[in-house]
């Protein structure tokens, strides 16, 4: 417990470190923090512009916020990024036809797992069938009256 | 015999498929700028602040387009490179001088040697916005029309110079203006 707590003090201490820029507009504000989360930052990867503390991604809160200062768009500014750092830029990648594998693979995994599912669901179910068939063959006393004495005598008595 | 099978086909698959993943690099992101003009700027040289340097100043000239920056240590190992390069006299250098205080940029060309032909300095890194530069030392090659045609990620090394960048500036010496 007290390892969990302190690593979640050292993961807390990161989001901190970020210079926020502030807009006077709260309009423009909002469109600002749901851009530098929606933008990557290309040194660490993995982390939004709104994340990190990379010098470039400071470099880019700026421009998005000087850009917002100046009365641009959401679709400019993401525009205006992609023309520079390419579709990688975008944290959320597009829906278009080069990433459209992209998009469509984790459903098309799913329905995959499912079929599977259901097949060895259905072959199991086969062969649980078979086996109480026998079953059934096995209690007949009869026909194991008929098979022991074959057993044991060679012939139907 | 498929119950074997089934699994092994897969893991080949998967096998495949993460070992093409160890051979791709993560932080090499394909350029937008291949085969498009070089994003204007106008911006002051390093040894002459009160002069400005654009790229229509260029036009007609092969360029080299190198950022490089005092802080940045791959480009301490990329700058005898370059040097080499300059000594060719195969191309017009440019350096940018990226986000760099220009005392400690000058004490460097004095102490390393300067490749470039003229070093204009990008202080707030807005250039480098511009030309997409995420990573120092990148390099970009400009034509004698003021286009991008190639992009370099990452130190240029000699292997670099020999087996890419000299064939493509040969080649693009050759064209028409």
């Amino acid at each position: 417990m007290k390892r969990l707590l302190f690593m979640l003090v050292l993961l807390s201490g990161s989001c901190y470190a970020v210079d926020s820029r502030q807009l006077s507009d709260p309009k423009q504000q909002e469109s600002y923090e749901t851009l530098t989360k929606e933008l990557r930052c290309l040194v660490c990867q993995n982390q939004t512009i709104a994340d990190s503390n990379a010098e470039l991604a400071s470099d880019l809160r700026r421009q998005v916020s000087e850009m917002l200062a100046q009365g641009k768009s959401k679709e400019e500014i993401i525009q205006f990024m992609t023309d520079r750092y390419g579709d990688f830029v975008l944290y959320k990648p597009a829906f278009k036809g080069k990433t459209l594998l992209l998009w469509i693979a984790p459903i098309a995994f799913l329905v995959i797992g499912l079929i599977a599912v259901l097949l060895v669901i259905r072959s199991k179910k086969a062969k649980e069938k078979l086996t109480s068939d026998t079953g059934a063959l096995q209690s007949d006393t009869e026909k194991q009256k008929k098979i022991r004495s074959l057993l044991d005598n060679g012939e139907v008595s | 015999m498929l119950k074997y099978i089934i699994p092994l086909v897969l893991f080949i698959i998967m096998a495949v498929f993460l070992g093409l993943g160890l051979t791709l690099n993560p932080s090499e992101i394909p350029s937008p700028f291949i085969n498009k003009p070089a994003p204007n700027f106008s911006a002051p040289k390093l040894n002459a602040p009160q002069e400005k340097l654009t790229p229509a100043d260029l036009k007609g000239q092969v360029w080299l387009f190198n950022v490089w920056a005092s802080w940045c240590v791959s480009c301490r190992s990329e700058h005898p490179v370059l040097n080499d390069l300059a000594k060719l006299n195969a191309v017009t250098i440019i350096g940018l001088n990226y986000k760099d205080d220009p005392v400690d940029a000058k004490k460097w060309l004095d102490t390393l040697g300067n490749p470039y032909n003229i070093s204009i300095m990008d202080q707030e890194g807005r250039i480098g916005i511009d030309y997409g530069v995420y990573g120092v030392p990148e390099t970009f090659v400009i034509d004698k029309k003021g286009v991008i045609r190639y992009k370099q990620t990452g130190p240029v090394t000699v292997v670099d110079l020999q087996k890419t960048l000299i064939p493509l500036l040969d080649k693009l010496q050759a064209e028409p203006q």
